[in-house]
């Protein structure tokens, strides 16, 4: 298992909606509201990402990245393609998989009234760790996080923004995860709790031993984390490399140093990336 | 962070127990943090309990029975509303697994990790039972007052043991309910409450089975409520020791050893198909 890729993709796709409409058979009908047709959100995406590299997969909202990241979290299941990590197959191997990955989203996602402590314990112990193993590691990671103990014994719902996103990237390293998927973990974040976050990514890839997927559509972020990037657009891979490759790809002559990333995937997709792609009532899927 | 090397996937070196035991201890910090929720409910369960039983009393008052008949429907009422209000906080709290981590957002983090379906539905069903006997000892302290009731003739030992193997079945039929909000994110809770009015009309909660009419006494049969009714009351009012009431506990037995897999079977059905229909994250 450990000579294996931590992630491989081949030919994923997904698709929601589509499926027979109920609503038709009621004899009131649909009330003249047309049904959901079939919208593909992920489509043949395929890519690598090697031994403790950070992957940057850049998309506008309802480009298919949060998608993504729910299939290789085991969280939906795709219709045609697979994922696998470290070798092992995202749907069949599910549990085992599981142990291997976490996760952080741009919803920091925690149980509001329970203080940041509680929430780790119960975490961190579905995760296999110890009481006393979570006691141990959590001020660590918090305070190189930039978070004071007191702060970890506060309901989450009086901790900021920021620091609640702090906890939750402190959340996803206590269980020693050997692929960390970070789905847009700086959205909405004050530009200090955004450099706290990223420099800690940045560390835990030098010091760890760790491979990490990042979606986001932050585009400086991404130039600054990520070893290579892939562009996602429509729920399609149009471009992938190194932040040089992908200048190439669209100077044309001129300066790779003049040449913005923003430039370079506008050219390549066609759109910015800060256009949405989907109407926002169908973004949660996406 | 450890090396991949050195990484071995924890789960595998917890027991099953301390897994579904986490999630026992969280649903109490939930618990502990919802306070004056708990003090609603146990509110709720008093004058709930207390308004029904002092229906019998009425009855008593207006001469329409016997003091004999009063004091047993009292305890009849009694027993009815205790038992509810035990009933329905653990289909509460086990059918609203997933609701409850939608609202809370933390559903997609809760269902990746590793942990086996199995041993969180079972944490969420012993944190349920805890739960509904806490606050139905509660509910009965605090009710018992009202009425002067001999309990001389009560065997407790058969009430107890009917409330324990009959948890079982209630568990699985709340896991059964709990796969309604995954199927349907926007209208599963109250389809969930549903199921529990539906065992609460056919049970025999505030009457006699017999009263309802022959198609729905149908029901009560398929309903483990109406056997835990009829084996606590048994023990209770008549005195019934455990060995009288075995064939209640026998069918008890039965619903549990039949409802608890099946649920969980469902359960881990309908995850599945809302991982391929992408209802997971969908907010209710």
């Amino acid at each position: 298992m450990m000579d294996e890729l931590p992630l491989t993709a081949a030919g994923v796709a997904k698709t929601f909606g589509g499926g027979f409409d109920y609503g038709r058979l009621l004899p009131w009908g649909r009330n003249g509201r047309a049904a959901e047709g079939p919208r593909r959100v992920v489509d043949d995406v395929s890519f690598e990402i090697r031994r403790r590299e950070i992957f940057g997969v850049i998309g506008a909202n309802g480009s298919g990245k949060s998608t993504l990241i729910r299939i290789i979290s085991t969280l939906l299941l795709p219709d045609a393609g697979e994922v696998r990590i470290f070798g092992l197959d995202v749907v069949r191997d599910t549990m085992r998989v599981r142990a291997l990955i976490n996760r952080v989203s741009a919803d920091p996602s925690f149980f509001r009234n329970m203080n940041a402590l509680e929430n780790l314990l119960f975490f961190g112990k579905v995760y296999g760790l110890s009481g006393r193993d979570v006691r141990e590691r959590s001020p660590r990671i918090l305070a190189r996080l930039g978070l004071d103990w007191e702060q970890a014994l506060e309901p989450m719902s009086h901790l900021s923004r920021g620091q609640q996103q702090k906890v939750a990237v402190a959340r996803a390293l206590l269980t020693s995860p050997v692929l960390m998927l970070l789905d847009e973990p700086t959205t909405g974040l004050d530009p200090r709790s955004k450099r706290d976050v990223q420099s800690f990514v940045r560390e835990v890839r030098e010091e760890h031993d760790a491979t990490i997927l990042l979606t986001t559509h932050d585009m400086e972020e991404a130039e600054l984390l990520c070893d290579r990037i892939a562009f996602l657009s429509g729920g399609r891979i149009v471009a992938e490399g190194t932040p040089v490759e992908l200048r190439r790809m669209v100077a044309a002559g001129r300066p790779l140093d003049e040449i913005t990333m923003e430039t370079v995937f506008m050219e390549l997709t066609g759109r910015s990336v800060e256009e949405d792609e989907e109407p926002q009532e169908v973004l949660a899927h996406g | 962070m450890v090396s991949m090397a050195e990484h071995t996937p924890a789960p595998g070196r917890a027991g099953g127990g301390r897994l579904a035991w986490a999630f026992v201890e969280r649903q109490t910090n939930l618990w502990k943090r919802y306070w004056a929720w708990e003090l609603v409910w146990l509110m709720y369960g008093v004058v709930n309990t207390l308004a029904i039983t002092f229906i019998a009393k009425q009855v008593g008052n207006e001469g329409a029975a016997s003091s004999i008949n009063v004091s047993k429907l009292i305890l009849f009422l009694l027993i009815g509303t205790l038992v509810w209000a035990y009933l329905s906080a653990v289909l509460d709290d086990i059918s609203l697994v997933v609701t409850w981590e939608r609202w809370e957002g933390t559903i997609e983090h809760t269902l990746m990790a590793p942990v086996p379906r199995a041993l969180h539905l079972i944490g969420m069903s012993v944190f349920g039972v805890l739960h509904a006997v806490v606050r139905t000892l509660l509910i009965f302290a605090i009710a018992i007052p009202f009425f002067s009731i001999d309990f001389g003739g009560a065997n407790w030992l058969t009430a107890a043991v009917v409330l324990a193997v009959g948890s079982l079945s209630i568990a699985g039929l709340a896991i059964l309910a709990g796969v309604l909000p995954l199927l349907y994110p926007e209208r599963g809770a109250q389809m969930s409450f549903m199921v529990q009015a539906l065992v609460l009309l056919v049970s025999g909660v505030y009457y006699q089975v017999s009263v309802l009419p022959g198609w729905l006494q149908v029901f009560s049969y398929v309903s483990p409520a109406t056997y835990i009714l009829d084996g606590i009351r048994g023990g209770i009012i008549d005195g019934k020791s455990v060995t009288d009431t075995w064939r209640t506990l026998a069918a008890l037995g039965v619903f549990g050893t039949v409802l608890i897999p099946l649920g969980i079977v469902t359960f881990m059905a309908a995850e599945q198909w809302a991982k391929r229909t992408g209802k997971l994250k969908r907010q209710g």
